[in-house]
């Protein structure tokens, strides 16, 4: 058996290499007498976005606003309960007789590395054995997977020689998500879906695995999606950046808009809670109050007007549009849509 | 208790001289913290700046004596004038809590999850004020409104489970703050917080810090986070002090190359584009430090010279220091 053949471009440069419509998963929370649904997590509540070729994606926001789960359904580690995912043209999961891509081609070719570096090793398979296990599962022979394996660790700075044999416990911390990243490259993926990748590490370490991620991005020809809390690492890394909100997308756009021209107030607020990174300016007045609401029970239309300087009563009853603001920047703000009939609708549109 | 350590001034809120820390176990031993010098002033702020294995934390838990017993600490430790490293369970007691307390990183682990957080402020004031229970409740409630919990009433008599994440570190500095002590140690305390409420217990900490007058010795690993809140900064690598001064002066030139590559290596915005400075390798084990700078296996300006001692601390201008025998030595003393 040999492995099966590379993936190809199908849909050219234009096409989006993943195009999202509407995904929702919602969590129930059991309970009662006979474990019945007390209440329900709604952790993604539909979200559209694309991932365009060749692009980073970086989807920010804080604890419990739904984008680890998000990269788990992008990876369909778990189904969306609603909503469709569009591969290079072809649907996920889908009836395969009508074009689909099936869940093993997929998988193929889109590639994941978690936050915790450890936890995804097998502790007990020295790092060339966890690295050549994928290739093997496709097709490739014993000694082609372990070959792979090698290169990889080349690849992603470590010598084959004196670390191919080692056990996840005798490596670094820095060490251990380079190999994740080598092993997320095995199958030569075409999407990378980046969960937190260098949240765990030390500053010194975080630089280098930055600077990896984007030499690999270049010989590998990658396209990420890189979720991370730390806005200034998704700034560093991302071509266009989504930001989420109690499982909603609120801002979406290229980074220089998103960072330059921010038009919802919570990216404004999450901006400005940035530390100034000068002492003779410090910030003096916390941009918001509070922690982000639960989801279990999210606010009625407006999801952060519970926290919002501008809110008014528009905000409460209607659940905001996606206004267009040009160049591909779009705001789930009333403020930003200017029929919404918030007193301060349009200042913002383009 | 040494010379030097007795030299301190009216001032000065905590002297540490050639402190050492090692754990020593059957397989080895491992050198934790090795000499480090500290000073701190009455009302000032300290950030102890490091990467994970530094020996910042246990400096820290040193000032309290709060390292397990086997853990061998040599060096003077003055608090408040006291010796701490003299001091019997009964004395750190009634010293914990009254002369310094300490926030950590995780609440839930801080506070105890079968009480209330009220109950629990309200103890540590019994407990050292010796008042009664409405006294000791009151005063629960008095912390809350300082720490600026939102409905304080209602929420003393939350569980810790019950609070977020925000709240609950809040919750857990009305606790350090129940009985006023001088010096608040601070292990990380914004480290687990998302980013609008890191800055929230930041600029909680500092307004506290600037009412009460406390001296603060504040541990992270984020540069960020020390510009908002220090006064000074010390920087630590493998055990020890390699770079000290006022925080805007080293923010803005480190002298140690350790110092610089931290700096250069932390992302901050206008980098897009660029390639991120780095700092190759990774730090030494602590189980066989050579006698020379630690740093020189990693550093770009190493030479020789390097690898033959320990650098002393050499200071450039007056106020700053670092190890590094490539900074001038200007000021004599």
């Amino acid at each position: 058996m040999t492995e099966s053949p590379l993936p190809i471009d199908v849909g050219g440069p234009a096409q989006p290499l993943l195009d999202v419509r509407g995904i929702q998963k919602h969590f129930p929370i059991k309970g009662g007498f006979f474990g019945s649904t007390v209440a329900t997590v709604r952790a993604v509540d539909g979200i559209s976005f694309t991932i365009l070729k060749g692009e980073t994606l970086g989807i920010v926001g804080e604890s419990g606003c739904g984008k680890s789960t998000t990269a788990r359904l992008l990876m369909r580690l778990m189904d969306p309960d609603k909503g469709s995912m569009i591969f290079d043209g072809e649907g996920v999961a889908e009836n395969t007789q009508t074009g689909g891509i099936t869940m093993r081609d997929y998988r193929r070719q889109v590639q994941m590395v978690f936050q915790d570096s450890y936890a995804s090793l097998n502790p007990r398979l020295p790092i060339e054995d966890s690295l050549a296990f994928a290739p093997k599962v496709h097709g490739l022979g014993d000694g082609e997977a372990r070959e792979r394996a090698r290169e990889l660790l080349a690849a992603v700075g470590l010598a084959p020689a004196q670390y191919a044999r080692r056990y996840p416990h005798e490596l670094s911390g820095g060490q251990r998500q380079r190999v994740n990243i080598a092993r997320a490259l095995a199958l030569r993926p075409r999407l990378v879906i980046l969960d937190e990748p260098v949240s765990a590490l030390d500053k010194s370490v975080e630089a280098q695995v930055l600077n990896l991620l984007v030499d690999l991005k270049e010989s590998f020809g990658l396209t990420y999606a890189f979720i991370s809390h730390d806005l200034n690492v998704v700034q560093y890394i991302s071509d266009r950046v989504l930001v989420m909100y109690l499982g909603k997308v609120v801002e979406m756009g290229p980074v220089e808009e998103i960072y330059e021209r921010p038009a919802h107030p919570y990216t404004r607020a999450l901006l400005a809670s940035r530390p100034s990174m000068d002492p003779e300016n410090r910030r003096t007045e916390p941009p918001l109050s509070g922690d982000p609401p639960n989801p279990v029970n999210p606010p009625s239309g407006c999801r952060f007007r519970t926290r919002c300087p501008h809110a008014e009563d528009v905000c409460a009853a209607r659940e905001p549009i996606d206004a267009d603001l040009g160049g591909g920047h779009q705001a789930a703000c009333h403020m930003a849509d200017p029929g919404s009939g918030h007193s301060q609708a349009g200042r913002l549109a383009a | 208790m040494s010379a030097a350590l007795q030299m301190a001034g009216k001032d000065t809120l905590v002297r540490v001289r050639d402190l050492s820390v090692r754990f020593v176990s059957r397989d080895a031993t491992v050198h934790a913290v090795n000499g480090v010098d500290l000073d701190l002033a009455a009302g000032e702020v300290l950030c102890i700046l490091g990467e994970s294995g530094s020996g910042k934390s246990v400096t820290m838990r040193a000032l309290m004596k709060l390292l397990p017993k086997k853990a061998v600490v040599t060096g003077g430790i003055l608090v408040d004038g006291r010796d701490v490293q003299a001091m019997h369970e009964n004395e750190l007691q009634e010293f914990r809590g009254s002369t310094v307390a300490m926030v950590f990183q995780e609440p839930m682990t801080a506070l105890d999850p079968v009480f209330t957080v009220g109950k629990q402020i309200s103890e540590t004031v019994r407990r050292h004020e010796g008042v009664s229970q409405a006294a000791g409740m009151a005063r629960a409630l008095e912390l809350f409104e300082l720490v600026q919990i939102p409905s304080a009433k209602r929420r003393l008599d939350a569980y810790p489970h019950e609070l977020s994440g925000g709240l609950r570190q809040r919750a857990m500095i009305a606790v350090a703050l129940a009985c006023r002590p001088k010096l608040l140690l601070a292990d990380e305390p914004t480290t687990a917080l998302d980013a609008t409420v890191q800055i929230q217990i930041l600029l909680l900490l500092r307004q506290l810090q600037q009412e009460l007058g406390m001296g603060v010795v504040f541990v992270t690993h984020d540069l960020g986070v020390a510009g908002e809140i220090a006064d000074r900064v010390a920087v630590m690598y493998a055990g020890r002090v390699v770079e000290e001064g006022p925080v805007t002066a080293l923010m803005r030139g480190p002298l140690h190359p350790y110092a610089k590559g931290l700096l250069g290596a932390t992302v901050h915005s206008g980098m897009r584009g660029k390639r991120l400075t780095t700092i190759p390798g990774a730090p030494p084990s602590l189980e066989a430090l050579p006698n020379a700078c630690s740093f020189a296996p990693r550093c770009v300006e190493a030479e020789p010279a390097c690898l033959a001692a320990v650098p002393a601390p050499r200071s450039p201008i007056p106020g700053r220091t670092a190890r590094c025998i490539h900074v001038p030595d200007n000021v004599a003393g």
